[in-house]
């Protein structure tokens, strides 16, 4: 079971470039239409210099070039089965547009156990700046554990 | 939102219903999204690990709700989204996303508002309850 000790720790950084190709694909499976972020002129037309990204698609760009996807559930001795999402939360400092290259800083932030210890939640927040070091987001996410019944 | 002067505490400015999660979509989103977790896409695996069926993706219902906002609200005006996700989302499910405005105040020198957003399946079952706040 994950414990206090985890708290603080933090993983391997993760950058991510933002490539049109893999965002048209997420637009596509979500039946996204909005030309805000499908064509060029919509974009200036809403104030953006390049095309933005939808609101949850930081937390996607973070998962998909990590080198070890589960790397933290691994680290901590977490079974991918008994995991399950309980949060999340995005926080936008400055925009997000196609071309960009992100660097994603996670690192455990609370452990709490629930129910006698049957769950376990974990708390993991994460820093994004850009290219130019710009803070541009905050995500925090809440995993929850379902913990074996010895 | 462009006529921001006339948002009002408790005008519902988000909503919108999308289509029924299907396999398909869930196999294209463990793609899209880059979240590999076999529970979401391999039957065998979700069978293990307890659960009746495949289930969709928080993320996934997170995703139709940014999307939801985002028709009513510019997504330059975006200041934070956050979710608890209440229940699993199963296969089949049609999720409806609402938004209503709960507070207007001002912070970093901007007028801002608080919404409030659900999103429930076509039996009523809320999903995900969460909050935006946006730039007026």
């Amino acid at each position: 079971m994950v414990d206090q000790s985890a708290v603080g720790r933090s993983f391997t950084p993760v950058t991510a470039r933002v490539e049109p190709g893999r965002l048209r694909y997420f637009l596509n499976t979500l039946g996204e239409e909005n030309p805000v972020y499908r064509n060029a002129d919509a974009a200036r037309a809403a104030g953006f210099d390049g095309m933005p990204v939808p609101p949850t698609y930081l937390f996607c760009l973070e998962m998909m070039d990590v080198d070890d996807p589960f790397e933290m559930f691994i680290a901590l001795g977490i079974d991918l089965a008994r995991v399950l999402h309980g949060e999340q939360s995005f926080a936008y400092h400055a925009p997000v547009l196609v071309g960009d290259t992100l660097t994603f800083r996670p690192r455990v932030t609370s452990v709490t156990d629930k129910k006698g210890g049957a769950m376990t939640l974990i708390g993991i927040r994460c820093e994004v700046t850009n290219q130019d070091g710009v803070h541009v987001a905050d995500t925090t996410r809440t995993i929850v554990v379902r913990n074996e019944v010895t | 939102m462009t006529a921001s002067g006339d948002i009002r505490a408790g005008d519902r400015i988000v909503h919108k219903v999308f289509p029924p999660i299907t396999r398909h979509t869930l196999a294209l989103y463990c793609g899209a999204s880059g979240d590999h977790n076999p529970i979401h896409v391999d039957l065998d695996f979700a069978k293990a690990a307890g659960f009746p069926d495949v289930f969709a993706h928080g993320m996934l219902a997170m995703a139709y709700l940014g999307q939801a906002l985002t028709d009513a609200v510019p997504p330059s005006r975006l200041r934070s989204f956050a979710t608890r996700f209440v229940a699993i989302t199963q296969l089949g499910a049609k999720l409806t996303c609402e938004g209503t405005v709960t507070e207007l105040f001002a912070e970093d020198g901007e007028r801002r508002a608080r919404l409030a957003l659900t999103t429930r399946d076509d039996r009523g079952e809320v999903k995900l309850e969460g909050s935006a706040v946006v730039a007026l």
